[in-house]
């Protein structure tokens, strides 16, 4: 599998979008090497500011940038990037619907050995319940590229969730990413994964283990966490009977919560989730995801126990 | 009993003078702030004020909750911008070119709804649907309302935003300014020095902060609850000019004002000391009326206090009894 480093497609993205629109501005926060927004500086140093490690001042000023007709994207990790200025955020961008894109790289705990402080695994929920503020994540390199630019297109605030390794493309060459739109990647009946970010394809991965055993598993990128595709989710257990879910992310509040209040509103069905229940430590990114729960065998597993779950 | 409407004592000069400011349709404002003030235009300042302190009185007492001690003691403040200093267009709330003003201290909105209102923003009827429900006036600023730049209300924000606001400025080439009204209180928030911090590192001159200095924060004395002084010092040696004035005096904030446009390669922050509750014997300097209505027994000496006082007791309140 070919693997693309998502948070330098972004930067890559962001300069492209910088010479097409002038309204564009980049703050950053002492990470732009990290988070590749040092290229736009580079490039267009009258609309880039480095603020230091002081996310709360730089989320009020992109809603003053904002507030002039700018597009802002501001660019760090996603612990400080959600966290440190959820007030600023919910005040200042959610509430009047700023046209800021809050994009974070070192996501989850692919973040490795920089430890717990450094692994994001509560952003989404933190983003997620913010009314009105577009919650995405990208599940490889070219979804990264079109997320950006459907971000920088649409007005309103976003949240656009970035890991740090590079991870594999799943998405064939001129695929269309469809903002609040669940994407079926593989077809299947007994059981719907809906993964999001990293684990869409360990998703794959599992789907094709179950294959040879009769098992045909149906793969969705919920790419879109906020607004979400419920009734796509609803299609999903209807025509599966059983659901799991697949995230790098806190169970409470990420993409399995979200998951499980609609099929509870719509369609009842066996749900497992697989997702993170604890904090984790420092370690090589793939030591963690195995130790915590997070691989393709454990998805494989979650889909055994769905499909039993259901009523015969 | 009917209420006749020359029954609130409000001189009919007041009203002179209050329509003799108020706007033309389509006049641009310019500002004329920088010139020393006559001693008629002073008198108008002085009327205006008065009028301002009587609306944001009536506003939070008829809304039962708000908070009058940092609306009042704003009020020289927000007149000497609205009325001298801003460039600024109410019948075009968006012009590009307009000069900013940030409320941070959101609380504190009765003061700049009613100056606002005065100013022909939006309707002076309106102020009587502060904090009710199907209101555009919120309990604390939100966008949406015509000439509020910014939604406020957890504090500590607006400098940012402000330097947000003066910098993208910078990057269209716009040559306006921005002013950002801070509480003292607030000054306790680590934002506000993070954003002193990058607007001094960006040399933004065309941003001035003016720090309601009243001394008194939600609890008690800003003293008691977390010491701000040396606090001109904090200023200046986060790379600020600093200049100190009486609050409530015109003609100190108006050559403050002017100073401040003068200055090159650095932001300004005017400490403008105040009174807190200003104009209401019970409520000057009483940490009690930071956020709380005045009951209507309250509100009538209030404004038998401030000149504008009903001839009888409290009636309810109608705009026909309003100038």
């Amino acid at each position: 599998m070919t693997t693309a480093v998502t948070r330098e497609v972004f930067g890559q993205t962001l300069l492209e979008l910088g010479s097409q629109d002038p309204k564009i501005v980049v703050l950053g926060g002492d990470l732009n090497k990290s988070t590749f927004a040092y290229r736009f500086g580079q490039q267009f140093p009258d609309r880039f500011f480095d603020l230091g490690p002081a996310e709360q001042n730089m989320m009020s000023m992109a809603a003053g940038f904002a507030s002039c007709g700018k597009t802002v994207f501001v660019s760090t990790f996603a612990v400080f990037g959600t966290g440190r200025p959820f007030d600023q955020i919910r005040v200042g961008i959610a509430q009047p619907r700023a046209n800021v894109k809050i994009v974070c790289t070192h996501a989850g705990i692919v973040t490795g050995e920089d430890g717990i402080s450094a692994q994001g695994i509560e952003d989404l929920a933190l983003m997620g319940a913010l009314p009105g503020l577009t919650v995405i994540v990208p599940a490889d390199g070219p979804e990264t590229d079109q997320a950006a630019r459907v971000a920088a297109r649409e007005p309103g605030p976003f949240y656009i969730r970035l890991s740090r390794p590079a991870t594999p493309i799943v998405h064939q060459p001129g695929f269309t990413f469809r903002l609040g739109k669940a994407e079926t990647l593989r077809e299947g009946n007994d059981v719907a994964i809906i993964a999001c970010g990293i684990m869409v394809p360990a998703a794959l991965q599992a789907a094709e283990r179950l294959a040879p055993q009769g098992i045909q598993c149906r793969v969705i990128n919920m790419a879109t966490l906020q607004p979400l595709d419920e009734q796509g989710i609803a299609q999903a257990a209807a025509e599966t009977g059983a659901i799991v879910t697949a995230e790098e992310h806190y169970r409470h509040g990420g993409l399995g919560s979200l998951v499980a209040q609609t099929i509870g509103r719509t369609l009842p069905v066996p749900m497992e989730s697989v997702a993170l229940d604890r904090y984790a430590e420092s370690g090589k990114p793939e030591l963690l995801l195995a130790k915590y729960g997070l691989t393709a065998a454990d998805v494989e597993k979650a889909a055994v126990r769905a499909i039993g779950r259901k009523r015969r | 009993m009917v209420a006749s409407t020359s029954r609130m004592a409000v001189s009919t000069s007041d009203v002179i003078i209050l329509s003799a400011t108020l706007p033309s349709p389509g006049i641009l404002f310019s500002p004329n702030g920088l010139a020393p003030l006559t001693p008629r235009e002073h008198q108008d300042l002085k009327r205006i004020a008065r009028a301002v302190r009587r609306d944001l009185l009536l506003c939070i007492t008829e809304a039962g909750s708000g908070h009058p001690g940092g609306s009042l003691s704003e009020v020289e403040t927000l007149v000497s911008l609205y009325f001298r200093v801003l460039r600024h267009n109410p019948r075009h709330p968006q012009w590009p070119d307009r000069d900013r003003f940030i409320l941070s201290k959101g609380h504190a909105c009765p003061g700049l709804y009613a100056v606002l209102a005065h100013r022909g923003y939006f309707p002076l009827q309106d102020l009587l649907t502060f904090r009710k429900i199907d209101s555009h006036l919120q309990g604390h600023t939100r966008v949406g309302t015509p000439g509020v730049e910014m939604s406020a209300g957890s504090l500590g924000h607006g400098l940012s935003f402000a330097t947000g606001v003066a910098l993208a400025g910078r990057v269209d080439r716009r040559g306006y300014r921005t002013y950002a009204l801070l509480g003292d209180g607030e000054c306790d928030e680590g934002q506000v020095w993070e954003a002193a911090m990058s607007a001094a590192h960006y040399k933004v001159d065309t941003l001035t902060a003016i720090v309601d200095r009243n001394r008194i924060q939600n609890d008690r004395f800003t003293s008691e609850v977390m010491e701000l002084e040396p606090f001109a010092a904090k200023w200046k040696a986060f790379g600020w000019r600093v200049l100190t004035v009486n609050g409530h005096s015109f003609p100190q904030l108006l050559n403050a004002f002017a100073r401040a446009q003068a200055t090159q390669g650095r932001p300004t922050v005017i400490i403008a000391n105040t009174i807190k509750g200003k104009g209401v014997s019970f409520m000057e300097n009483n940490p009690d009326f930071h956020g709380k209505a005045p009951t209507k027994a309250q509100l009538e000496q209030a404004l038998r206090e401030l000149g504008v006082a009903a001839e009888e007791g409290y009636q309810p309140l109608t705009w026909e009894r309003m100038p």
